[in-house]
């Protein structure tokens, strides 16, 4: 589930894909080493490398929908979906979407939140992946794989650019593959 | 011409792809959906195409987008023609240091905030969002990157509302969109 163990071993993008996240001590609160994606997106190679590693792995694999979690798998998500000819569909914090939603809640380490997906956007029986661009508890994307689930799309996988130690013990989400390039930097 | 045909159609299958919905996010006003374009990998591949044909050899290293929709079509367009991409945020969402810009709403303001040290003094700019109603958003944009001696080549959005006059709140910068609401 980590790319390198997965024929990407060795890549040297890997290393400068990793090598351009930025880790921010004590954000948004002490003790936590934020791993800052916006120094990836600095870099052109960088980024254009993060998205072909995505694009090789998914672009046989027939998938129809690339769901993007609010804000920054929307960053990811629309070259990897434009690129596999597949639509994009924005996962969105509630009252965002402007049509008919449905609802996912999830827990968060205080209290909870929602994520939507507008009725509609996704049939059933489509192939869909799901990005972010990290996974912590999973439990965001554990969301989006529900509400995928509901409408009776077939999750393929999750991909995150970074995943954090917890996640790689389980190798799953919800029973679904879990792809990651690089690893949290100290 | 073929070509002006070509764009033509491009442009009409655009337009047909952007949902209205009414009354949201409050009674009277009518929503410009863009999440149905996206639906729509052609209509989506030509809205990036016909930035990107645009902007491709001007020069362009930095395409600032402005969150959320902006981040939507800022990468894409920012991969194919070479540039950076930086996203414009609301307030606490950038973890690094950040220069602030308040802006006003129609009741109220907002803060828009960028990173420190994204962009350089002398660089060439696009920002790109959604869409321009007021044109307040894109006035902050312009202001923040401006505050750091980049050069706003345009402002790009896929959709405008006339009747807002947005244009004319951006004076003197350039102003291109794909298709009216």
């Amino acid at each position: 589930m980590f790319a390198r163990e997965n024929g990407l071993h060795g890549d040297p993008r890997l290393r400068g894909i990793s090598e351009a996240i930025r880790v921010v001590p004590d954000f948004p609160k002490p003790g936590i080493m934020f791993q800052d994606i916006t120094t990836l997106l600095l870099d052109r190679k960088a980024f254009k490398d993060s998205v072909d590693i995505f694009v090789d792995r998914y672009r046989d694999m027939n998938i129809s929908v690339v769901a993007g979690v609010e804000a920054r798998g929307f960053m990811f998500g629309p070259p990897i979906a434009l690129a596999i000819g597949a639509k994009f569909v924005p996962l969105r914090k509630p009252k965002k979407l402007p049509g008919e939603v449905i609802s996912e809640n999830y827990v968060l380490e205080y209290g909870t939140d929602c994520l939507e997906m507008h009725v509609g956007a996704v049939q059933p029986g489509e192939r869909a992946l799901v990005i972010d661009d990290l996974v912590a508890t999973g439990g965001t994307l554990s969301a989006a794989i529900n509400l995928l689930e509901r409408v009776g799309a077939d999750v393929v996988e999750c991909a995150c650019v970074i995943g954090l130690p917890k996640i790689k013990e389980e190798r799953r989400l919800n029973g679904k593959p879990l792809y990651i390039l690089v690893e949290p930097r100290e | 011409m073929a070509s002006q045909d070509g764009e033509d159609q491009r442009l009409q299958k655009i337009a047909s792809a952007i949902r209205v919905i009414p009354n949201f996010p409050k009674p009277g006003i009518m929503f410009q959906d863009i999440t149905t374009l996206l639906l729509d990998p052609t209509a989506f591949k030509d809205t990036i195409d016909l930035f990107v044909e645009r902007y491709r050899s001007k020069d362009i290293s930095v395409v600032a987008g402005i969150e959320a929709r902006g981040f939507i079509f800022g990468p894409p367009i920012a991969l194919a023609i070479g540039a950076k991409f930086v996203p414009m945020r609301k307030p606490n969402k950038l973890p690094g240091e950040v220069i602030s810009e308040e802006y006003s709403l129609e009741y109220g303001t907002d803060k828009m905030e960028m990173h420190v040290g994204a962009v350089r003094a002398g660089e060439r700019a696009l920002i790109i969002d959604d869409l321009i109603a007021t044109g307040g958003t894109l006035c902050a944009a312009i202001r923040l990157l401006e505050r750091v001696g980049v050069e706003v080549v345009e402002c790009a959005c896929v959709i405008e509302l006339p009747e807002l006059k947005g244009r004319d709140r951006l004076g003197d910068r350039p102003l291109f969109v794909l298709v009216e609401g």
